[in-house]
């Protein structure tokens, strides 16, 4: 890429940082640029947080339709998978794939709850509370 | 406690190749760039992992593995690193404070996700970023992060939380600095240069795997075709977005890889003076162009202006044409003799 050629896009970067690229002179010869960012980078970060959101969304309408408890919403908010989850609570994977089930969340002990709630960095009654329609 | 006696920052494109340059130079390597840390790192590559999926997406990636750079640019230089993982945070935190208090700034590997001065949009689940801890001030642990142009700080809570990150890669307070360093000498470099360039045509061209090093980009090409058919539109126009992502986002860079090895190959075909290696270089360049040109026509796929699969097509040809400037040219590499 050409120096002349690197873009000086807004981005979500602004308050942040610019960053550095690798680009070459006018002789031909490779030296450093920052650059405020690319508009192609940036769409492609916003779809991935339109993705979140709609992923965030159904999650909260799944809670609220009965279907899944308010596990899954908050993993789904937190960016989390099954693994990731699973990681941070110290449950096994399978046992977080069935605290996503609203029966089954409703009988967990307090101290389960609390390792969800310290994850999703909450409060416990704020976790049992949830139920999508707020 | 004070911080590290003149610890300098510096900028780099990427995180690990940064933690590097600015370790080494504190070290006394005055010229370690950049580009040389990468290149003697071995750090260009290509994987497409089959079956895998990261954030829902395909799993790629345009550089050596997570820590592999800094591993292999240390031990090409002859310098000897220390490492210590831990399960107790407070351990973590007191070698730290050990450390820092006798001067020797600690390269930190942490998560992304808990990382309070990141911007929110760039905070995802990826744990192999990389900082170094330059000091400890009024309670707060001074910070050279290298993607950004200047330092900044955290406090204890919140290094811990990116030490103690968990998921694929947790850092488990991962902490490393270099010791007894002893710059090497012009011969030792030139040496060193010549056994990374002939290691890393190696990972392109001769790994047995075709989603493994420059035929990988064939590999996703071939994806990149089924995959309006496979999987629809919706999911299509994520997977391009994450490879947009995973190739142009700030720390990541694909392309921003390619440019950087060329710079690599400039300054090595300088040192060496050997102009195959500038030649070598263009090719790499070319590479690195050929990448940004393919995230605009992704661009326009994942924005909704195009859905046919002609532009699918469009797309897998830019692939498979940068998988046939780089096969040429490290193949050319992997077989020149000195």
């Amino acid at each position: 890429m050409k120096k002349e050629e690197l873009p000086q896009d807004k981005s979500k970067l602004a308050d942040f940082t610019r960053e550095l690229l690798y680009v070459k002179n006018i002789e031909g010869q490779y030296e450093k640029e920052l650059s405020t960012g690319w508009d192609i980078k940036s769409d492609a970060l916003n779809c991935a947080w339109d993705e979140i959101a709609r992923r965030t969304n159904f999650a909260k309408e799944s809670v609220a339709a009965g279907s899944k408890s308010p596990v899954f919403y908050f993993m789904e908010l937190n960016l989390m998978d099954l693994a990731t989850l699973a990681a941070y609570t110290g449950f096994w994977k399978w046992s977080v794939k069935r605290h996503l089930k609203p029966a089954v969340f409703k009988k967990l002990n307090h101290q389960k709850l609390e390792k969800y709630a310290k994850t999703f960095k909450i409060s416990v009654d704020e976790l049992i509370h949830f139920d999508g329609t707020n | 406690m004070e911080r590290t006696k003149g610890f300098e920052h510096t900028q780099t494109a990427h995180c690990e190749n940064g933690v590097a340059v600015g370790l080494f130079r504190h070290q006394g390597y005055d010229y370690m760039s950049e580009p040389l840390v990468f290149g003697l790192g071995v750090g260009l590559f290509y994987i497409h992992v089959p079956f895998m999926k990261i954030n829902n997406g395909p799993a790629i990636s345009f550089r050596t593995m997570p820590g592999e750079i800094f591993r292999r640019g240390a031990k090409a230089l002859g310098i000897e690193v220390v490492r210590k993982k831990f399960s107790d945070p407070s351990k973590a935190q007191a070698l730290l404070d050990e450390k820092l208090s006798s001067g020797i700034p600690v390269g930190c590997q942490v998560g992304v996700f808990h990382l309070a001065y990141f911007p929110k949009e760039y905070r995802f689940h990826f744990n192999a970023h990389n900082i170094i801890v330059y000091g400890k001030k009024d309670q707060q642990y001074l910070i050279s992060d290298p993607v950004m142009e200047t330092v900044t700080s955290l406090n204890a809570a919140q290094l811990e939380d990116v030490r103690f990150a968990r998921g694929p890669l947790a850092p488990k307070g991962h902490l490393y600095y270099p010791v007894n360093v002893q710059v090497a000498s012009d011969e030792q470099l030139r040496k060193a240069i010549k056994i990374a360039l002939h290691k890393n045509a190696w990972w392109m061209t001769r790994v047995p795997f075709s989603f493994i090093g420059s035929s990988g980009f064939k590999y996703t090409a071939n994806r990149i075709r089924k995959w309006p058919k496979k999987i629809g539109l919706h999911e299509s126009r994520l997977n391009l977005g994450q490879i947009v992502r995973m190739q142009e986002e700030i720390g990541t860079g694909g392309g921003g890889f390619r440019f950087i090895y060329a710079a690599f190959l400039e300054q090595a075909a300088a040192i060496l003076q050997d102009d195959r290696l500038a030649g070598f270089s263009e090719q790499i360049t070319k590479s690195g162009d050929l990448l940004r040109a393919s995230a605009v026509k992704m661009a326009a796929i994942y924005k909704g202006r195009n859905s046919e699969q002609m532009y699918f097509n469009e797309i897998a040809d830019g692939f498979d044409e940068i998988a046939a400037v780089e096969l040429e040219t490290f193949k050319k590499m992997y077989k020149m003799k000195f």
